[in-house]
């Protein structure tokens, strides 16, 4: 898996997007491109983490939303919000899936000697969603593990907790 | 060292090759005098030994050369094809198999086995069947020792005059004749002279075609057999002439071998005495065999020009850019809809029609005929019936019927599980079936038919049949049905589906233990199939299964539920009414409607779904079948028909069952397609869940 190798590299190569107040990073190789808005169609009964499906070139590619795994508020799309859809290994299957972003900022190196794992205070997110803090001049980036984050959406053992949109 | 990918040529080619050795076995076991089966199993097997040691499988060649080398003695009627020989053959196919497949996995030891069991039963058939093999002579019951073939052998023997030449256009064909003559050389000393009166003037040369013929003095100690070998894959397309060189061209040349090889040192009993019977054949090609030589040109060639094959995902990447141009198209068909431009409706209208087209030529490239699958299911017939000692009569009609490859592939299992059901449990002992006045062998037919967008699949036994009565002490003992439900057979019937449900009264190695049927009950569903069985007490069962000609496309009927829009698969929908206004202010307690007198329980997707906006005035209902019942589904409008390019749902989704899959609709959005009986199920899910909320604030 691209995303959660293990052995990290000299730097690496990413994304970086903001989620709520957070800039995110994610490895720019996973992604295939970034989509202004488009329709969304609502999946009822699903887990507020995929909450919908859209259309990729002719392809229906579920959209996931990262803001729920990290408990964060999620106000309705403005106009800096874009899809960035990224390629994924789901159970061995590679999956293409889109993630909302509230701003995607732009494409930059990050020393991987700058990136440290997630404290064990101070944070409130689930740890094992976060691969570690990066830094860049003041600002703190974090670097989601991907692979985790949804393999727990697979394994349904998060999702539960965090989907409050229960079956009506 | 062959690179993989030659080794996978092999391995398929070999698969083919394994299962028309198979079905070649199993139909010499019902017609054991059909000695072209004979022959097309020894081709089979020769192939198999000449592929292997090519591409490099040396276990498999030297096992098929001992396979081929003790079913060599079937084919020179030697031995009979008895009901045990086939039984060893088959396992000797599996070994082969296995050699092929799973190396690591072939037990050596076993393979010896199956080689020694082989030998043994056909060395005692040719004992048992001395009019077929000359009597005088035991040596010829034994087997010739395997290295027999592979070296040349010293030059004595007698000396045989063959002359052979191929048809023109042979070389294109891909014969070799130098091969035939290096392979004539191995038998013996040779002496080989070109045939050039032939050869046509250099005007009207064709140099692809072979002119010439040859004549090859041959020394040999191998018996005739041996020669005509050589020719085995071209016999019919070819003049062959072998004779004693003493060429007295006597009419009774079987006489002449021994004045004609005066040296002949060690006694060689079989081969003139064992001739006759296939000599003829080769040395007349031209007049009785004629018919059959054509009939057998025509097939490989035929099959040479028209299949291919193609991966799997090739295909399936075709068929996802054919749904894409079908989306794309119905995008500019509403364009062009709006539009005033005639030369673009024009236009519209072409691309309609050719994508159409085109969508309908993919979908054929996607089907084959189920008879591949059928034609698995006789060594299984085959292996029960000896396994459980009940005489079986297999029979399979509408092999050609086709079907999506997914789908039949996906069958498989079903199917197995069915014919193991009916021959274990349906079909009685021989005893019991004379008892009941029955033949004593049963007899299980496996049919499929197109009817309409479906094709129904049925195994039919002539066996006991279901016992509703045992059924329903079953279902009550397991708690599956309450001591007082009534309930029609046919939903008695339904209930072999259910997890853990087993009549059978001892567990078999084959079945009895309540796994399988509902298994197979799962597999169909997700096919979007149904399954039928009808049955009578003494007179047999019918299992049917009905399924989608494809999984690819479904006609869907679009509704609208809130903002959102859903397809619901068509075969499924029955009819649409309106929900009638009273019915709609009443059911806050109850929610069915009165249709034609029937009663019938309708679910609100919108409730299903979360909708929170209000609902719209005038409510629809599309009555859908859901396996046996009759269910509404009201929604908010109903848009239209349309064809549905269906595509799977991500692992994200994969939970969710009410959707079997989605599909882009004419203005790019996305919609789901309904799963009915899912979605039946979760309604009901939730409003057991209702009414236990009730029950609660009640108590």
């Amino acid at each position: 898996m691209t995303v959660a190798q293990e052995t990290a590299p000299e730097s690496m190569k990413a994304l970086t997007l903001r989620l709520q107040g957070e800039i995110f990073a994610i490895e720019a190789e996973c992604v295939r491109e970034i989509l202004d808005i488009v329709p969304i169609t609502e999946v009822p009964n699903a887990s507020a983490f995929a909450p919908g499906l859209i259309n990729v070139r002719g392809r229906v590619v579920p959209l996931a939303d990262l803001r729920v795994m990290f408990g964060m508020d999620r106000p309705p799309p403005s106009v800096d919000t874009r899809i960035v859809v990224i390629e994924i290994e789901l159970d061995g299957e590679p999956t293409v899936v889109g993630i909302l972003a509230d701003k995607v900022h732009d494409v930059t190196d990050i020393k991987s000697a700058t990136i440290e794992e997630a404290p064990k205070v101070g944070v409130r997110w689930p740890t094992e969603f976060v691969r570690g803090i990066g830094k860049r001049g003041d600002d703190f980036i974090v670097v989601p593990d991907l692979g985790r984050i949804f393999g727990a959406e697979g394994g349904s053992a998060v999702s539960k907790a965090t989907d409050e949109r229960k079956t009506p | 060292m062959m690179s993989t990918e030659q080794s996978d040529v092999f391995r398929q080619e070999a698969r083919d090759l394994l299962d028309s050795l198979e079905q070649a076995l199993l139909d010499l076991e019902q017609k054991p005098d059909d000695y072209d089966l004979v022959d097309t199993a020894f081709r089979a097997l020769h192939t198999i030994k000449g592929s292997g040691a090519m591409f490099g499988f040396d276990q498999v060649a030297s096992f098929a050369h001992a396979f081929e080398a003790a079913f060599d003695r079937v084919r020179k009627k030697q031995a009979a094809p008895s009901r045990d020989l086939i039984a060893v053959a088959l396992v000797a196919k599996d070994y082969i198999h296995t050699l092929i497949e799973t190396p690591e996995k072939a037990d050596a030891a076993a393979g010896d086995e199956v080689l020694v069991a082989l030998r043994q039963i056909v060395e005692a058939g040719a004992q048992a069947k001395p009019t077929a093999a000359p009597a005088s002579s035991p040596s010829a019951a034994l087997l010739p020792p395997l290295e027999m073939l592979a070296p040349a052998p010293a030059p004595a023997g007698q000396t045989f005059r063959v002359r052979f030449r191929l048809q023109p256009e042979s070389l294109t064909m891909g014969a070799n004749p130098l091969l035939m003559l290096d392979e004539l050389r191995s038998l013996g000393s040779a002496t080989v002279t070109a045939l050039t009166d032939k050869v046509p003037l250099l005007g009207e040369l064709k140099a692809e075609h072979c002119h010439l013929g040859w004549e090859v003095l041959l020394t040999t100690a191998q018996p005739r057999e041996a020669i005509e070998d050589v020719f085995m894959f071209l016999r019919d397309d070819m003049e062959l002439e072998i004779a004693p060189a003493s060429e007295t061209s006597a009419p009774i040349e079987e006489a002449s071998p021994i004045q004609a090889a005066p040296s002949e040192p060690k006694a060689q009993p079989a081969p003139a005495e064992t001739a006759p019977p296939p000599a003829p054949k080769a040395k007349t090609p031209a007049h009785d065999d004629k018919h059959a030589a054509q009939a057998d040109k025509k097939k490989p060639a035929a099959d040479n020009t028209s299949s291919l094959r193609v991966p799997a995902e090739r295909l399936n990447e075709l068929m996802d850019r054919v749904g894409e141009l079908v989306i794309a198209q119905s995008r500019l068909n509403q364009i062009a809809g709006a539009s005033s431009d005639p030369s673009l409706k024009l236009v519209a209208e072409d691309l309609a029609r050719l994508a159409s087209g085109l969508r309908d030529t993919t979908m054929g490239i996607r089907m084959v005929p189920i008879g591949s699958l059928f034609g698995r299911f006789r060594r299984l017939v085959h292996d029960l019936s000896r396994e459980l000692g009940k005489g079986v009569e297999f029979e399979t009609t509408g092999e050609e019927t086709e079907l999506d490859k997914t789908v039949v592939e996906k069958l498989a299992d079903p199917l197995v599980h069915i014919i193991r059901n009916s021959i274990d449990h349906g079909l009685e002992s021989g005893a019991e079936r004379l008892a009941a006045g029955k033949a004593e062998g049963g007899t299980v037919r496996l049919s499929a038919i197109h009817s309409g967008a479906e094709v129904a699949i049925a195994i039919k036994d002539d066996g006991k049949g279901l016992d509703p009565v045992r059924i329903r002490a079953k279902a009550e003992e397991a708690g599956l049905i309450a001591p007082d439900e009534k309930l029609t057979d046919a939903q008695l019937y339904q209930l072999i589906f259910r997890p853990g449900f087993s009549t059978a009264r001892e567990v078999t190695s084959i079945s009895g233990r309540g796994v399988g049927m509902d298994v197979v009950k799962r597999t169909i569903d997700s096919l979007r199939g149904s399954i039928d069985i009808a049955s009578k007490v003494g007179d047999g069962t019918t299992v049917t299964l009905r399924l989608p000609l494809t999984l690819a496309i479904i006609e869907g009927m679009l509704v609208r539920v809130g903002a959102s829009r859903y397809s619901i698969p068509l075969s499924a929908v029955e009819e649409c009414v309106e929900l009638p206004a009273s019915v709609d202010a009443a059911s806050s307690g109850r929610n069915f409607l009165n249709i034609r007198g029937g009663l019938v329980p309708f679910l609100r997707l919108r409730e299903l779904f979360g909708v929170k906006s209000a609902p719209e005035p005038y409510q629809k209902v599309v009555i859908v079948s859901a396996g046996e019942q009759r269910v509404g589904l009201v929604v908010d409008q109903i848009i239209g028909n349309n064809q549905t390019v269906i595509k799977s749902l991500s692992k994200l989704h994969a939970k969710l069952q009410t959707f079997s899959g989605a599909t882009i609709l004419g203005d790019g959005t996305v919609a789901l397609i309904l799963d009915v009986v899912h979605l039946v199920n979760f309604g009901q899910a939730y409003e057991q869940r209702l009414r236990s909320e009730i029950v609660g604030r009640a108590a």
